[in-house]
């Protein structure tokens, strides 16, 4: 065996590990670090595809952005983990018995007598200096500029959605300025209150 | 040397046990966004395998996309499952009937 073939047999050992793990832990907390894991171990696999920019961005954005955003959430909510486990085992056996089929099904098609190396012939290893980058970049800055500005625009409307769904306003509790009422203030009685104030009774001295 | 099948059947085998565990969790919604990303990851492993076999670029740039939409999804569905649970304090999947669907 040789030691891609082990390092790939490795990382897949830890990615179905991790996969297991985040399906089946108790505590949401676990389950998303597990998740962090096992976006880990595919960084590896991607790595042995010669798939290294996508390998470095599923670790920068997944990791650093994505499952940060799942940590913070998942510990912000306070949430009854003993309700949420409920129907856990009697789900189990359905569910044990579909993916099974499911991955057999997928077995039978894409199987080694389908897409083994007889079928499909490994590809020559690029050489030390090739560039997986410029390839990736001049790509996406060309034929497919336009998918990526949608791509851009898209995680615009996502920043906007996410915001216009969480933000809060706290009614009379934040003092803000409004410009156009100070703008339009006029010099006479805006800025001037004339109070008539009752003069003082005059007190009997006993 | 590894053969793409290796690559399928990696792919095949995390697909299928994030529907397993779409099945056993279906109560947690945060757990149901996970196994999500999961099939997501799935399907980004085929996509980076045929790209790396039949030597075309164009798998990968699919796979930035695919990766740009997923952080919107897991963005948008964070912020709608924070809002779910400002008005109605759960996130129980069985507890959200006012639809009555």
């Amino acid at each position: 065996m040789s030691f891609e073939k082990f390092l790939f047999y490795a990382f897949s050992a830890v990615l179905i590990f991790a996969a297991v793990m985040v399906i089946t832990r108790r505590n949401p907390v676990h389950s998303a670090l597990y998740l962090v894991l096992a976006f880990f171990a595919s960084a590896g696999v991607w790595l042995l595809a010669e798939a290294e920019f996508l390998a470095i961005v599923l670790v920068l954005v997944y990791v650093g952005a994505v499952m940060v955003l799942f940590l913070f959430v998942v510990m912000m909510l306070d949430v009854d983990q003993a309700a949420m486990r409920a129907g856990f085992i009697k789900m189990l056996p359905v569910g044990i018995l579909i993916g099974l089929l499911i991955a057999g099904e997928i077995f039978m098609v894409v199987g080694p007598g389908t897409f083994g190396l007889d079928q499909v012939a490994a590809p020559e290893r690029l050489p030390a200096d090739a560039q997986n980058t410029a390839v990736l970049g001049s790509l996406l800055y060309t034929v497919y500029m336009y998918p990526f500005e949608v791509a851009a625009v898209l995680l615009l409307v996502a920043i906007i959605a996410a915001i216009g769904l969480t933000h809060r306003r706290r009614g009379d509790a934040t003092k803000y300025i409004d410009v156009a009422k100070q703008v339009s203030v006029r010099k006479g009685e805006d800025r001037v209150k004339l109070v008539d104030v009752p003069s003082e009774e005059k007190m009997e001295l006993k | 040397m590894i053969a793409l099948s290796d690559y399928l059947i990696l792919a095949a085998i995390l697909f299928s046990l994030s529907i397993v565990g779409i099945f056993i969790n279906r109560k947690n919604v945060i757990i149901l966004l996970m196994c999500i990303e999961l099939m997501l990851l799935a399907v980004n492993i085929n996509f980076i395998a045929f790209s790396h076999f039949l030597g075309d670029a164009v798998g990968q740039v699919f796979v930035f996309f695919i990766l740009t939409v997923a952080a919107a999804e897991a963005a948008i569905g964070l912020a709608i499952l924070v809002v779910l649970f400002r008005n109605r304090r759960t996130i129980n999947v069985e507890e959200l009937d006012s639809l009555a669907g």
